[in-house]
């Protein structure tokens, strides 16, 4: 730790007030649940100042997704060459449809599935089970599609609930049609947050998928693995070829844009490579154990970051990547440096607030600062105590950090705090939109990106200035 | 621990190109749309969402309410994010965040803590319970849990908490407006009906309806006929609020306490035959006044019926300012049919909707080619057909009830159309077929504004021919040749 951080006006004294004071409106019991949820950084403990990963307080209302969301909206559905059915009623797969920007290329249909498959569970299926209609469908998807890869069986709250066995169906269908049909027991209802259905689908890529392919050409010494980027707005396309560029060889990437068959053969590779750790540390570390595959965890937002994350890459391997990658950095940085330069004279001092998933609320931090901003508030909706510890180096000093926050407290915070911009999800833009606050979706990109590697720093850095510094916002206040 | 499932171990291969080629040919012919056709079990691309969706939009349309979801917290995320992104606006709901010791217990405690929290927190003068799959798979008891939650005092006696059952596994969006809104009314009403009073009032239900300018035009309408009204279950202004420096949590909705009253009415109607049957047939039952219940007011027609069933229910004449809004509606329609005239159209969404496109779309000697309903009835087929049968543009036209927008892919792709009516959902379909798509439907994620402008009454079908009419110009300008390429359109 160089030196403390710290934003003018905020102290642990004036936080603490801020966050005691939000805390007066709950009733007694739902006071004493949010209470260690919330708190001042303590930037020189690296660890976690808040508690996490506990049930959600009912009524309050959260930002907080499901065990589906996390199966389907995160690790299952980005993967592109696959079907993936949402087994259960129609809603969730149709709320989650082509909703979180994970790209694909491909045809759609035909080697890409970025579409919606269901049951639709009407009742009777609930009466009678769905495993019949279960192995039907199976058989439809693999007829209809007969390039798909493979089909994941993504489990929606009434299966859990009316005891189906989708583990025996699918082993039975997968051996009569021979390709992969992986069961994920990811109901909605599991867990406090998507956070377990990302466990859950880790753990079903583990049991079903990995080790089930092999790569046909031989392995090499720069073979790694990009695990935990979704492709956001083309994420892994500006995260790839970077790591391309300094001469590293992309053999799968987990899951944004990717190949169910590739990733299956990741046990060979020589080192993953971890942007998402939140929702796939879990798999980092199996691959770790078993095949002895070191990982390590890089951050791609920001120019700073990216050179440490680059130059912490390259200490894994010989001197060829060294060298490639301090030529990429003495080419980037002056690209880098002129985009700083045209937009910090604008954002210099600006605060900024963020409450994102699982790892954005301290990755991204270092890429405003680039900017000249400081974050003044950060949380997550699904986080662990891991999450939290990496999360107190990056954040000033003193600042707040909320852990699932309810609507009511992310106003009162900003009420106070007066961000000049917040950067979460959708269903907290219109909120602080109306007040006149800019906005950007920081889960989606707000329909922008990539937001990854130095690419997407150009865009991010523009993206950042755009809302902020939007002539609209003048407009907000009537002049009568 | 892998390959549980045994499989044999293989090398990572691409697909050939010519495979590639092959499948790409294939999923566009006839044999594949037999296939498609014969799908039993498996649903790809529904043009459809659940009960609990709907449920929420019915539940902002009232003043100070609170949408309240009984059952998981994913569910409310993905309500509220669909209603955030087809509207731009705030969708404030909660729920009591069921997890699994629910399936066990049952969900009391979670629906008690999350009232007197939802209530401290977000001061709602009515707060609207409706549920996701698990507590209707476990069988909670609603209406014992929200009277013990009085009882034990986590809420106020007389704060109003109507609720409505809206399993996922039942019926669609649709159907869980009309639960809510019933229930919300007999809620509201219950020992509101007095002898002999009456409101003098229209009571209008616009339906299942997202689009807000709907809204604001009924109720323009009705000032024209100068008409009292209580338009019910209205997100007008909810999710349509203006952006001022504060937020309002509950920026609109009907009146608690006109909605209350609606019970000694003058005359209800409800718009929206599919979107409103429970609800309807509960008013006719209950309400003071006369009672009809009509399809969305979209094209001429359509419009006339309802313009002059009001003008009939309140024994007025049709302003002339109406008079003359139709005459502009049919001289924006004459004047433009050439550009539609004979136009071959897929259209697809909720039975409301789809009465309304294809009867103005007949209107304007256009046809509605392939018309697809995801969860349809025999009663919506007949209806549509009836109006096929009643124009000579309708002939050759056909109907698909309970398909999805993989099926109108292959009907796009075989029996080619000149454009498409629904929602965002169509793009995939719209883009294979080099189509254009108009999104008059629900949701509309992919482009700005669209809810502002209505679709009903006669605006709307100006609003809908030159939407339509100036896509047809801007495609000639874009594909002709240069020769072709003139001033004049």
């Amino acid at each position: 730790m160089s030196k403390i951080r710290t934003v003018e006006g905020i102290t642990k004294e004036s936080t603490e007030a801020l966050i005691s004071e939000t805390l007066a409106a709950y009733p007694e019991k739902a006071k004493k649940k949010r209470t260690p949820h919330l708190a001042a950084n303590d930037q020189t403990s690296g660890a976690a100042c808040v508690k996490s990963n506990k049930k959600t307080v009912p009524g309050v209302m959260s930002a907080r997704g499901c065990a589906y969301a996390g199966a389907k909206g995160v690790v299952w559905g980005p993967i592109r060459d696959m079907v993936h059915v949402s087994h259960g009623p129609v809603g969730c797969g149709w709320y989650s449809w082509g909703t979180r920007r994970n790209l694909m290329s491909g045809i759609n249909g035909v080697t890409q599935f970025g579409m919606q498959f269901t049951s639709d569970f009407q009742e009777k299926d609930i009466v009678y089970g769905g495993d019949k209609k279960l192995k039907t469908l199976l058989n439809e998807a693999h007829e209809l599609f007969p390039l798909a890869k493979g089909i994941s069986v993504l489990s929606e709250c009434p299966v859990g609930l009316i005891g189906d066995d989708i583990n025996s169906v699918t082993k039975t269908v997968s051996k009569e049609l021979d390709i992969p049909i992986i069961p994920c027991n990811c109901e909605g209802f599991r867990g406090v947050s998507q956070s377990l259905g990302h466990h859950i689908s880790n753990d079903s890529i583990r049991d079903y998928i990995i080790e089930t392919r092999e790569f046909a050409e031989p392995a090499g010494p720069y073979d790694v693995a990009l695990i935990g980027d979704y492709n956001i707005g083309g994420d892994v396309w500006s995260a790839k070829s970077l790591l391309e560029e300094i001469g590293l060889n992309v053999k799968s990437v987990w899951t944004g844009d990717g190949e169910l068959e590739k990733i299956a053969a990741t046990h060979t590779v020589k080192l993953n490579l971890i942007h998402c750790y939140r929702s796939m540390n879990y798999m980092c570390k199996v691959m770790e154990e078993k095949y002895g595959i070191p990982w390590l965890e890089f951050n791609f937002f920001g120019p700073t970051k990216i050179r440490e994350s680059l130059r912490a890459i390259a200490e894994r391997f010989d001197d060829v990547i060294k060298e490639k990658v301090e030529l990429a950095i003495a080419k980037y940085e002056p690209i880098m440096q002129a985009i700083i330069d045209e937009y910090k004279p604008r954002l210099e001092n600006k605060k900024v607030m963020l409450l994102v998933g699982g790892l954005r609320p301290r990755h991204t931090i270092g890429a405003y600062e680039d900017l000249g901003m400081d974050c003044v508030g950060s949380g997550y909706e699904f986080a662990h105590g891991d999450d939290y510890d990496r999360t107190a180096p990056e954040m000033p000093d003193a600042t707040v950090v909320y852990d699932d926050p309810s609507e009511y407290e992310l106003e009162k915070f900003a009420h106070t705090l007066k961000p000049d911009l917040i950067g979460s999800g959708i269903k907290e833009k219109y909120v602080f939109q109306k007040m006149g606050i800019p906005f950007r979706q920081m889960h989606s990109w707000d329909y922008s990106g990539p937001y990854h590697g130095y690419q997407g720093f150009e865009i991010f850095a523009r993206d950042v200035d755009m809302a902020i510094n939007s002539p609209t916002w003048k407009l907000v206040k009537a002049p009568f | 621990m892998a390959n549980l499932l045994g499989l044999e171990v293989k090398t990572v291969t691409e697909i050939a190109p010519e495979e590639i080629e092959r499948v790409h040919n294939w999923i566009n012919s006839e044999e594949y749309k037999e296939k498609n056709f014969a799908r039993q079990a498996l649903v790809i691309n529904p043009a459809h969402a659940c009960q609990p969706l709907g449920a929420q939009l019915c539940a902002h349309g009232f003043e100070g309410t609170l949408p309240f979801v009984h059952g998981s917290q994913g569910c409310t995320s993905y309500y509220r994010s669909t209603l955030n992104r087809h509207f731009r606006e705030p969708a404030p709901a909660v729920s009591d965040a069921m997890t699994e010791d629910g399936a066990v217990f049952g969900g009391q405690n979670n629906l008690h803590e999350g009232l007197e929290n939802a209530y401290a927190l977000y001061k709602p003068k009515m707060i609207a319970v409706f549920t996701s799959c698990m507590p209707e798979v476990i069988g909670d008891d609603l209406t014992a849990f929200i009277k013990n939650a009085k009882q034990k005092a986590f809420i106020p006696k007389e704060l109003p908490v109507p609720y409505a059952n809206t399993p996922s596994f039942n019926g669609t969006h649709i159907h869980g407006y009309d639960s809510m809104l019933v229930s919300i009314l007999q809620n509201l009403t219950e020992g509101k009906q007095i002898e002999g009073r009456c409101t003098g009032k229209l009571n209008l239900i616009a339906g299942c309806d997202f689009n807000t300018g709907d809204y604001r035009e009924y109720k323009r309408i009705l000032k024209e006929f100068g008409i009292p009204y209580t338009l019910l279950a209205d997100i007008g202004d909810t999710f349509e609020s203006p952006c001022d420096g504060t937020y309002n949590i509950y920026a609109g909705g009907t009146k608690l306490e006109d909605a209350a009253d609606s019970i000694n009415g003058k005359a209800t109607i409800a718009i929206g035959t599919y979107a409103t049957p429970k609800t309807f047939s509960w008013i006719k039952d209950t309400y003071s006044g006369k009672h009809v219940t009509m399809s969305m007011p979209m094209g001429i027609e359509k419009t006339d019926a309802f313009i002059m069933k009001v003008a009939e229910l309140f024994g007025k004449e049709v302003p002339a300012s109406l008079k003359n809004e139709r005459g502009r509606a049919v001289d924006a329609m004459t004047d433009s049919q050439q550009y539609m005239h004979g136009k071959k159209f897929a259209v697809y969404g909720d039975p409301d909707y789809l009465m309304g496109y294809v009867s103005f779309l007949l209107e304007m000697g256009a046809r509605p080619h392939h018309i697809l309903c995801s969860r349809g009835s025999k009663k919506a087929e007949k209806e549509l057909q009836g109006l096929l049968d009643g124009s000579m543009y309708g002939t050759g036209c056909k109907i698909y009830m309970n398909k999805d927008l993989w099926h109108l892919r292959s009907l796009v792709v075989t029996d080619p159309v000149d454009a498409i009516i629904g929602d965002t959902h169509g793009k995939f379909a719209a883009r294979d077929a080099k189509v254009p798509l108009f999104r008059f439907g629900f949701p509309i994620f992919d482009r700005v504004n669209k809810h502002r402008y209505p679709l009903i009454g006669y605006q709307g079908v100006i609003n809908m021919v030159t939407e339509i009419c100036n896509k047809f110009i801007d495609i000639k300008d874009e594909t002709c040749e240069d020769r072709f390429f003139e001033m004049l359109r």
